[in-house]
């Protein structure tokens, strides 16, 4: 509206009632903006469930235990693939936390303002690159790296442990992992770095006058008070984690198959959707490979919940927000 | 000003609503490109195999018919079949045969058409072994039901004299995509031993009893070259132009043949007369000394029935131009071409469409 930008006390009463009618209409404007999201979340639920409800009620819960995915004979289980998308997140994760919060605890609060920013813009630059050359750099960097250095390593000093036996192809879930959190760490670094500079001063500025050194203002006052929007960083990168397809089947091995090792060729979810639905053909298999893609809906759905449980609880005990 | 506002809310309102229906309506059928006044337009969509070749006659055949212009999408064989079958595309494209229970679905008799023939090549990586590998069927089988699992495996040393094969691991590459490929692969595997048949079968994909899964013939091709020990199947089409070495098959009839353009022709002339009225048969495993074993025909699939009397014209005048012409080009893009006997019968064929 033109006239919203006149000086206020020069205003007739009608510009009022415009401004007024302005809020209105910016009102159901941004509504309709919010409503679309929901209606398109909606449909996609709504698609997903008719386009698969043969295979859900021919497996129903069976579907969810069931370990073999035989399109020859219509037997279709998603457990393999839950387990393959399960595990490569987590392992994701496992890695890319320590290493992403600890690059942004120093980018933000430590290094010299330089540096940091010229780090920033390649880290956020690294966020930006497509997920088929991370694939590519796995298959040509890390798998052949992790079957001659990487797995014999961990072979012979944690071979104890049923997650490091087994044949070594440099392909599996461990590969698939790593480059899951190699593409979901500058994720983690750039959000958690903007968070730990929103930190007020007076935070750190209390600390140290309270007697506390610089990390220990650091970890104990900075972290915890941006700790929220850490986790939020966390489970951005987990739903990039969970969804992903490209680098994923390029490097995990594409074996429905579930085994204790780390090094065992494995399959996730959104993977065998991409691989398999070109060129499958019969109603049953269509259905079943939609259903993949409304349990992998649901996986992201609890898991984003449990996520909020989390925050709500450490919320209500913790001490800054 | 107030109802002016009211006014342009309910026409923005209004227009997003429109807006998101045709968006709606337009996602649920294929947006058909709107042709020029005088041109006549056709639309396919299917296998990905055949589809350098299928765009080289495609444009090729404008070239020679102006106004005339036939677009392709390789979606891949299962959704050629599924955009067919629900009306959305003139023809459909698939490597396997359509099934019985598939055709039971069309609206329409539909009509396969053998266009190209293809073949599937064993390849492998072995630390110290640059000497060409010899395989039998009931070898290929073992190793891919994980029962052979060692190179120096008496029976893989059997067919394969004066080779010092090493006692490496053998790691098993199949594709991971759903592909003509592996149904060409597996069918073959299905005709050659009733155990593989029973335990796994054919298809685009199947549950692989061991193995690690490529995508494409080239992920494939990097995990074998990539991995010591590794054995894996591609098209014969990529082994040729990126010079990858692969192994000779025994064929039905006891000799080693290295598949090349010839070999495979000679598996489906083997086929020419028991072949069936509708083409639809599977060419693996083909008697005859000169044939490749691994290979099978790709299909274009038209409807008998097609409404538009210039669009049926086009269809025909295509078919005929491509079974004459269009095969002498095949081979420049290491494809096989037809037998003759096969081009007879599909010349007559075309007399079907109406």
């Amino acid at each position: 509206m033109p006239t919203a930008s006149a000086p206020p006390k020069r205003r007739p009463p009608g510009l009022i009632q415009g401004l007024r009618s302005g809020d209105t209409f910016a009102h159901v404007l941004t509504l309709l903006c919010a409503a679309s999201i929901l209606l398109v979340t909606v449909a996609l639920v709504q698609q997903l469930y008719v386009n698969s409800t043969g295979a859900l009620h021919k497996f129903g819960f069976r579907f969810l235990t069931g370990r073999t995915w035989d399109p020859v004979s219509g037997d279709f289980g998603a457990l393999p693939f839950v387990y393959g998308t399960l595990v490569t997140s987590a392992l994701a994760l496992l890695v890319a936390v320590p290493l992403g919060v600890g690059a942004a605890i120093f980018l933000s609060e430590l290094a010299p303002p330089r540096i940091s920013n010229a780090m920033t813009f390649v880290i956020e630059l690294l966020a930006a690159v497509p997920s088929v050359i991370y694939g590519l750099l796995g298959m040509f960097i890390l798998v052949p790296f992790l079957r001659q250095y990487g797995e014999p390593f961990l072979k012979h000093t944690l071979g104890f442990l049923p997650l490091f036996r087994g044949p070594m192809y440099g392909v599996g879930m461990l590969a698939g992992g790593l480059v899951l959190a190699i593409m979901v760490v500058p994720f983690i670094i750039s959000l958690s770095r903007e968070v730990l500079l929103a930190v007020p001063v007076e935070q750190r500025e209390a600390a140290l006058g309270l007697g506390a050194t610089k990390w220990e203002s650091t970890w104990q006052v900075v972290v915890p008070y941006a700790r929220i929007g850490i986790m939020a960083s966390v489970f951005l990168a987990l739903a990039r984690a969970l969804g992903e397809t490209m680098a994923v089947t390029m490097v995990i091995g594409n074996d429905p198959k579930i085994n204790a090792s780390l090094f065992a060729p494995g399959y996730s979810i959104a993977a065998v959707i991409a691989n398999e639905f070109a060129e499958a053909t019969g109603d049953l298999y269509i259905q079943a490979l939609v259903e993949l893609g409304l349990v992998l809906f649901a996986l992201t759905i609890v898991i984003n919940g449990l996520a909020r449980i989390v925050i709500i609880t450490t919320t209500q005990k913790g001490s800054a927000h | 000003m107030k109802k002016l506002s009211i006014l342009s809310m309910i026409l923005l309102s209004a227009t997003f609503v429109l807006a998101s229906l045709v968006a709606f309506h337009s996602s649920r059928s294929s947006a058909t490109p709107i042709p020029a006044p005088d041109t006549i337009m056709l639309n396919g969509a299917g296998a990905t195999f055949p589809y350098p070749i299928y765009s080289k006659w495609f444009s090729d055949f404008n070239k020679i018919h102006s106004g005339i212009e036939i677009n392709y999408q390789s979606i891949g064989s299962g959704g050629g079949i599924r955009q067919l079958l629900s009306g959305t595309v003139d023809f459909g494209a698939s490597d396997p045969p359509m099934t019985d229970e598939q055709l039971g679905h069309a609206k329409t008799k539909i009509l396969h058409f053998p266009t190209v023939l293809g073949a599937v090549v064993p390849t492998y990586n072995i630390p110290g072994i640059s000497q060409e590998l010899s395989f039998t069927p009931e070898v290929l089988v073992g190793i891919y039901l994980g029962r052979i699992t060692k190179w120096n495996d008496a029976e893989i040393a059997k067919s394969n004299n004066g080779v010092n094969l090493p006692a490496q691991d053998i790691v098993v590459v199949h594709r991971s995509d759903g592909s003509g490929t592996s149904y060409v692969w597996t069918d073959y595997l299905s005709k050659v031993s009733p155990e593989w048949q029973s335990k796994v079968g054919r298809n685009t994909s199947v549950n692989w009893p061991v193995g690690l899964g490529g995508k494409g013939n080239e992920g494939v091709t990097g995990l074998v070259k990539q991995t010591p020990g590794a054995i894996g199947y591609v098209e014969l089409i990529y082994a040729v132009q990126n010079q990858i070495p692969y192994g000779r098959v025994r064929n039905a009839a006891g000799v080693f043949v290295k598949a090349d353009l010839a070999g495979v022709t000679a598996a489906a002339a083997s086929f020419a007369k028991t072949m069936p009225e509708d083409f639809r048969i599977s060419i693996t495993n083909a008697p005859g000394k000169a044939a490749y074993p691994i290979a099978s025909f790709t299909y274009l699939l038209i409807p008998t029935k097609i409404e538009d009397a210039s669009k049926r014209q086009v269809i025909k005048d295509f078919l005929t131009w491509m079974l004459n012409d269009g095969q002498k080009e095949v081979e420049a893009l290491s494809y096989s071409r037809l037998p003759k006997e096969v081009v007879a019968r599909e010349l007559k064929q075309i007399s079907q469409i109406q």
